[in-house]
């Protein structure tokens, strides 16, 4: 009787893949905000839209930027771009592809009420010189370009206006739009049914302007929010694919033989940052900010055994890290991936003399639910401190706690993870993180760990459109961050994916974006 | 009778408005959504314009007063994190929520009157005071726990039944099924036994108690005196008067039920409104939360509110009670 059940069900499983052989099942963590790319700023919901809208340009499978709906660029003066555009792309609905969908979709990404406008910094206007061909106009010299133009997608000017899908949806002032519920690019894929938090379903488009790299038909967009649920799916054969695969669940996924597990290390550096203003937050030292004196950094750099944390916190995946940037990363310096040795007593030594040979007390803030296994190594770091003779007061809660507290400077020390995206580039850091606060610049400065220095360069670089000059700059600032102890780094978290015996192969790049459209299945 | 509806009335839409405010209160210091929906390269100036557009800035009573009035409309305003009206949002998801209770609700009946019948007349036996035990076990299981267990079993080691979602469903108008695919009711199954297991242990804990109850009282002993076979004893006497207070309860229950689906959903990802709840205190959504609240706040005071006029209507006596200022008229 078990022995048919069991058949019974094999066979049903072997019929299955047998019909439905070319449709991806694809469990994802969390579900997209929107179907409209311009609502929300967040980099999953863009890399999953990014099979249905296109760019100008778009990042390859190693990361490098290559000609996507404009077929070639030239800078006619050090503020105008003239893009020439690729000709017979059609949108899904069959309108062909022209200058005014690009300008058109530029004004409404750059709008005053649009969520993503910060994507797109440095934008002036742009103007129509034929058909295919768009000048686009930027503030000053800015290099980074074609970096943000890899997430803008194009929309379709006549389906907008039919739509009455002009401007961009705003959750403020309660405007919702069109283009949340329907889509209408020029990707691989086109969407075929949606049902938020259940299902998505994209079907292929036959008439991609490129020549097709994957041979799926459809693809089953599945939100599974629980990490276990997710592997049981992929162990039950319910999904073919995870683009989240649980850390502390790789062995069971591993030991089966029918799923695969692709495992690399993100984007994302890990470091640690300190409040550097005049006085602790809370702490026993009250009339200084011990943490602003040199020594006293470099002994917490050195009192972390950084092979302990990677060991047992992170499961032995993370990449231990010297440098603030990912090797992926242009503005990246192999000598800087150095780190300080792990030396107990000479951490001890430094802490006495700058005055606290029986160390200090200090809070520490770290998520629940944010970076990778970040109560584990917040944990772990802090048990170090301890033996180093610190006084580390652990705070941990839900990221939307921390955040608010994070943001007035409320803190000591926090953990706190850079990925430059959606930019790619050293520069994303700087400008957000290392600058000081001022005008546009410094918005994540939340320990007034400004250097002038530092300053100058990241200003320079943001005009310097000599691209090998411009990564000297950043290199140079990024010396001085790490001479300074600015911050801590720890490591490059990692990443797993998970994918059944049904896909034959995919492309997994450090940035964690699914590339279905470079996906065979068997 | 009218004065006791009003008062009854007056009373649900103060719980009401206490619920919105605490809702409100809470919500307004769980963080800061604009940290969490605006991406790593945003400038401060669009941060700061972002507070302003959402209303951030305004005080504590300004933001209050504006959402109770729109909440009395059936405005929720929009979800910051999709940015569609949170009442459509809720309207959409609330027939997945409602089936599974349905679902739950049935089980705990089907299953729990007939145990609780058996364990009451066979209360000596073996098999009873096992499932007497057992049901101190369901009790005390996690509801995520058994779900977990359930998808291990039948999912991954069986594959008999899907781990997640809803399956196929069929659109009737607004509301959405999943009864009427072969999909739809298989999903329905793990789901559905998850959460009523703690039903099923209440009514059957209820059903034996008052089964004993009603077994010791002289009505049952004259019918066994009349030669009445004890078939018809037990279930057409006994448990009949048993039935009253397991309907009140059942009544009362489903408003628990739709809160703590909550759990169940998350495990597997049934796309109801305790998903949606789970997913907007992820992303701060604090529109959606407070309309999710205070929906089902609205529903355990209606379903009371009702279970009261009801008495009221078939016992007299606790109108007057009600009239004369309660407690010490009795």
């Amino acid at each position: 009787m078990k022995k048919a059940w069991l058949l019974a069900a094999v066979a049903a499983f072997a019929l299955n893949g047998a019909v439905e052989a070319k449709t991806l099942k694809w469990g994802s963590a969390r579900e997209i905000a929107s179907l409209d790319p311009y609502s929300y700023g967040d980099t999953f919901t863009l890399s999953v839209l990014n099979h249905v809208y296109e760019g100008l340009v778009r990042y390859t499978g190693d990361l490098k930027i290559e000609p996507a709906l404009a077929e070639s660029w030239e800078t006619v003066s050090p503020t105008v771009w003239r893009f020439k555009l690729r000709q017979g792309v059609k949108f899904h609905n069959g309108n062909p592809f022209t200058a005014d969908d690009v300008i058109t979709s530029l004004e409404r990404v750059t709008h005053a009420d649009s969520p993503l406008k910060g994507n797109l910094p440095a934008y002036k206007s742009s103007k129509k010189i034929d058909d295919l061909t768009v000048e686009i106009e930027v503030n000053g010299p800015y290099p980074l370009l074609l970096n943000d133009l890899t997430n803008i997608f194009i929309f379709d000017k006549e389906w907008l206006v039919a739509n009455n899908s002009l401007l961009p949806t705003d959750s403020g002032k309660g405007v919702k739009g069109y283009a949340t519920d329907n889509a209408n690019g020029t990707g691989p894929f086109k969407v075929e049914s949606r049902r938020a938090d259940s299902k998505t379903v994209y079907a292929k488009n036959p008439n991609w302007w490129d020549k097709p790299q994957h041979n799926i038909d459809v693809i089953e967009f599945l939100p599974i929010a629980s990490a276990s649920t997710r592997v049981a799916a992929m162990l039950s054969g319910e999904i073919d694919f995870t683009n989240v695969a649980p850390l502390q669940d790789l062995p069971r996924l591993t030991a089966s033989t029918e799923v695969k597990v692709l495992q690399t290390n993100e984007l994302r550096s890990v470091f640690f940052a300190f409040n550097l203003t005049d006085k602790l937050v809370e702490s026993d030292v009250k009339d200084k900010n011990p943490l602003r004196d040199v020594r006293v950094r470099e002994a917490l750099y050195r009192a972390i055994d950084i092979d302990a944390v990677q060991k047992r916190a992170m499961r032995g995946l993370s990449r231990n890290t010297g440098a603030l940037v990912a090797p992926a990363i242009p503005g990246y310096e192999p000598s800087q991936d150095e780190r300080l040795p792990f030396d107990l007593n000479g951490a001890k030594k430094l802490l006495a003399d700058a005055g606290y040979p029986n160390g200090f007390s200090f809070t520490m803030n770290c998520q629940s639910d944010s970076l990778v296994n970040e109560e584990e190594f917040c944990q772990a770091v802090a048990a170090m401190w301890s033996r180093a003779g610190l006084k580390p007061n652990l705070s941990l809660a839900p990221r939307s706690q921390q955040t608010p507290k994070r943001v007035k400077g409320d803190f000591d020390v926090i953990s706190f993870g850079w990925a430059n995206e959606p930019m790619i580039d050293a520069y994303s850091l700087l400008v957000q993180v290392l600058r000081s606060k001022s005008g546009t610049g410094g918005v994540f400065n939340w320990g007034n760990w400004g250097d002038p220095r530092i300053d100058a360069l990241v200003d320079k670089a943001g005009v310097e459109l000599d691209t090998p000059k411009r990564i000297e700059m950043m290199k140079e600032a990024l010396k001085i961050a790490k001479a300074e102890h600015l911050f801590i780094p720890l490591h490059q978290q990692p990443m797993a994916w998970a994918m059944r015996n049904t896909i034959a192969s995919t492309v997994q790049a450090s940035d964690n974006k699914p590339r279905l459209w470079l996906t065979m299945m068997k | 009778m009218p004065a006791f509806l009003f008062k009854r009335f007056i009373n649900a839409a103060g719980v009401m408005l206490a619920v919105a405010f605490l809702a409100f209160l809470t919500f307004r210091f769980v963080g800061d959504p604009v940290e969490l929906m605006l991406n790593e390269q945003a400038s401060q100036a669009q941060r700061d314009e972002l507070r302003v557009r959402l209303g951030l800035d305004k005080g504590f009573v300004l933001q209050f007063a504006t959402f109770v009035g729109n909440a009395v409309r059936g405005d929720f305003g929009i979800s910051y994190r999709n940015q569609q009206e949170v009442f459509t949002l809720i309207a959409e998801r609330f027939p997945a929520t409602f089936e599974l209770v349905l679902v739950a609700t049935f089980l705990s009946l089907a299953v729990g009157i007939p145990l609780g019948v058996y364990t009451a007349i066979k209360r000596d036996s073996l098999l009873a005071k096992a499932l007497q035990f057992i049901s101190v076990l369901g009790v005390s299981l996690p509801s995520f726990a058994l779900g977990i267990l359930f998808i291990l079993v039948f999912s991954v080691n069986l594959q008999w039944l899907p781990a997640f979602g809803r399956g196929e469903v069929v659109q009737l108008g607004w509301w959405s099924t999943g009864f009427l695919t072969a999909s739809g009711r298989k999903a329905l199954i793990l789901p559905g036994i998850t959460l009523s297991l703690f039903q099923i242990t209440l009514v059957m804990r209820l059903v034996r108690a008052e089964m004993l109850e009603t077994m010791r009282t002289d009505f049952i002993r004259f019918a066994r005196a009349r030669g009445l076979p004890s078939r018809a004893v037990h279930f057409r006497h006994a448990l009949r008067n048993c039935l009253m207070p397991v309907i009140t309860v059942t009544g009362l229950q489903i408003g628990n039920l739709i809160a703590f689906a909550l759990v169940t959903e998350t495990v597997f990802q049934w796309p109801g409104m305790g998903m949606l709840f789970v997913q907007a205190v992820t992303f701060v959504d604090i529109p959606v939360m407070a309309a999710y609240l205070i929906v089902v706040s609205f529903i355990f005071v209606s379903l009371n509110t009702l279970v009261d006029l009801t008495y009221a209507w078939v016992d007299p006596r606790l109108r007057d009670d009600a009239l004369s200022g309660g407690a010490n008229a009795r």
